[in-house]
C-alpha cells in the first residue's frame, strides 16, 4: 500500500483554509469571552437568594449538559426559525457556543464559589459590605482563580467543538477542510493541515490565558 | 450609658439550647473577656452582638442600635462595631493596603487619598507599614492578625469584638497581637474577647465574664474573679487553664 503525499496541492486553496482559520479564530473569541461572562452571571444566578434565579440556572447547566452540542446548534439554527427567530449561520454558530460554553462554565465557576471559606464571609459582612460588593470583589476573584485551569481546559474544548458549526455552512477551518478534500480528494493532507491548525490554535490559546492567569493572579508586592 | 446591653437572649441550634438568658452590659471604654469551656456559648455570644448569629429571645442593642442579621442592619452596625477572628479571614486577593481600605472606600465613600492615609495610620497603630503593598500570604500569622485587626480599626468602630484572635497563633507571635490590643485598650477602646489568655484577662481586662452551660456562670473585675473564683466551676476552669 503506497500513498503519494500531496500537500503542495493544498497551496491553490491556501485562501479558503487561511480565511476558515481566521473564522474559527474569531468564533473562538468571540464565544470564549461572551461565554465566560454567561458563566459568571450563570454561577451567580446558581447561589443567588432568589429561589428562581437558582432555579432558572440550575435547569439550564442540565438542560445544556445533557444535550449534544450538534442538537443545539440545529435547534438554534433550523429551530427557531419556526418561531420568528432567525440569524445568519455565524451568529447562529456563535450563540450555541456562548450558551453550550456557559453552562459547563456556571457549573465550574459555582464549584470556586463554593470552596470559598465562610470566615471571608463573615469578615466582609462585618465589615459592612452588601451580599453583592462581597460576591464581586470578595467571592468571585478568588473563585475564579481557584477553578482558572478548569476554565481554560473548558474554552480550549469549545473551540475546538467550534469545528461542529460547519455543519450548518459556517465557513470556519473544518469547513474549509471540508470543502477542500471535496475539490481535490485530498482528504488525508486536508484533514491532516486542519487538524495541524486546531493543534497550534489550542497551544496559543493555553499559552494566552496563562500569560492572562499569572498577569491578573500575581501576588508580588505592590508599590505604593 | 452603656454601649453594649444584652437583654435576657436565648439562643439555639435546632434543638440545642446554647444560649440560656444571657444578661450583660458593657460600658464604653470597658475591656470585658469572656471565658469559659468549649461549647459554653462564649463564641456564640459574641457573634450574636454583630449580627453574625440569630437569636431567638431577649435583645441586643449595641450603640442604641437593636442587633440583627438582616443585611440593612448588620450594614448599619459596622459603623459602629468591629470584629476579629481567630482565622484572620484577611481577604488573599487584595494586599494588605487593599484589605483595610475596601470598606473605607466602599462603606464610608472616603476618597483615595483619604483612604491610603487612613491605612497608613492604622498600620502604624499596629507596627506594620512597610507592609502595606504586601499580600497577606507573605506575612506570618501574627502579623496577619494585626492587619485584621487594623482593617477594623479603619471602620473606627466604638467596640472591637475578638474571637480567640490568638488561639490560632504560634506561642511567640501571639505577644505582639496582645500587645496591640493593650494599647487599644489604653486608648479607651471598648473591647470584648473571647480569650484563652488568663494573663492579658487579669491584667489588661477591667472584666471577666465566665460562661458555662449557656449561662453567664460568675461575672465580676478582672482580677478579683480570677484571684477568688467563688463558683466551684470558675474554680475548675481556672485550675484546668493556668
Amino acid at each position: 500500500m503506497s500513498y503519494q503525499l500531496n500537500f503542495g496541492a493544498l497551496l491553490d486553496y491556501q485562501d479558503v483554509l487561511l480565511d476558515g482559520l481566521w473564522m474559527t479564530v474569531k468564533l473562538t473569541l468571540i464565544s470564549t469571552v461572551l461565554g465566560i461572562l454567561l458563566g459568571v452571571l450563570g454561577a451567580a444566578a446558581r447561589r443567588h437568594r432568589n429561589a428562581a434565579l437558582r432555579h432558572l440556572s440550575k435547569a439550564y447547566v442540565e438542560l445544556i449538559r445533557n444535550t449534544p452540542f450538534i442538537v443545539q446548534l440545529f435547534f438554534v439554527f433550523f429551530g427557531l426559525p419556526a418561531i420568528g427567530i432567525k440569524m445568519t449561520a455565524i451568529e447562529a454558530g456563535v450563540l450555541a457556543l456562548v450558551i453550550n460554553l456557559g453552562a459547563y462554565l456556571t457549573e465550574i465557576i459555582r464549584a470556586g464559589i463554593d470552596a470559598t471559606p465562610k470566615g471571608q464571609l463573615e469578615a466582609a459582612r462585618t465589615l459592612g459590605l452588601s451580599s453583592r460588593q462581597i460576591f464581586i470583589r470578595i467571592v468571585l476573584p478568588p473563585a475564579f482563580q481557584r477553578v482558572y485551569s478548569a476554565v481554560v481546559s473548558q474554552c480550549i474544548i469549545v473551540m475546538l467543538g467550534s469545528a461542529v458549526v460547519s455543519q450548518i455552512s459556517v465557513p470556519e477551518l473544518t469547513f474549509a477542510a471540508n470543502f477542500i478534500q471535496s475539490r481535490n480528494f485530498l482528504s488525508f493532507e486536508s484533514y491532516l493541515v486542519a487538524a495541524l491548525f486546531y493543534l497550534i490554535l489550542a497551544f496559543l490559546m493555553r499559552l494566552a490565558f496563562n500569560l492572562i492567569g499569572a498577569r491578573a493572579f500575581s501576588r508580588k508586592e505592590k508599590t505604593l | 450609658m452603656s454601649l453594649v446591653s444584652v437583654r435576657d437572649v436565648h439562643k439555639y441550634f435546632g434543638e440545642l439550647h446554647v444560649l440560656k438568658g444571657i444578661d450583660l452590659t458593657i460600658n464604653a471604654g470597658e475591656v470585658v473577656s469572656i471565658i469559659g469551656r468549649s461549647g459554653s456559648g462564649k463564641s456564640t455570644l459574641l457573634r450574636c452582638m454583630n449580627g453574625l448569629e440569630s437569636y431567638e429571645q431577649g435583645a441586643i442593642i449595641l450603640d442604641g442600635m437593636e442587633v440583627s442579621t438582616d443585611e440593612f442592619q448588620v450594614r448599619k452596625l459596622s459603623h459602629s462595631v468591629g470584629m476579629v477572628f481567630q482565622s484572620f479571614n484577611l481577604f488573599p486577593h487584595l494586599t494588605v493596603g487593599e484589605n483595610i481600605m475596601l470598606a473605607p472606600k466602599l462603606i464610608k465613600r472616603v476618597g483615595k487619598e483619604e483612604a491610603k492615609k487612613l491605612a497608613m495610620e492604622v498600620l502604624e497603630k499596629v507596627g506594620l507599614a512597610d507592609k502595606f503593598g504586601q499580600y497577606p500570604e507573605k506575612l506570618s500569622g501574627g502579623q496577619q492578625q494585626r492587619v485584621a485587626i487594623a482593617r477594623s480599626l479603619a471602620m473606627k468602630p466604638k467596640v472591637l469584638l475578638c474571637d480567640e484572635i490568638t488561639s490560632a497563633l504560634d506561642p511567640e507571635l501571639v505577644g505582639d497581637v496582645l500587645k496591640v490590643l493593650e494599647q487599644l485598650a489604653a486608648e479607651g477602646m471598648t473591647l470584648i474577647l473571647v480569650t484563652h489568655e488568663m494573663n492579658f484577662a487579669r491584667d489588661v481586662g477591667d472584666r471577666v465574664v465566665f460562661m458555662h452551660q449557656g449561662k453567664v456562670h460568675e461575672t465580676g473585675d478582672a482580677k478579683e474573679v480570677l484571684a477568688n473564683p467563688q463558683t466551684p466551676e470558675l474554680q475548675q476552669f481556672i485550675g484546668a487553664v493556668l
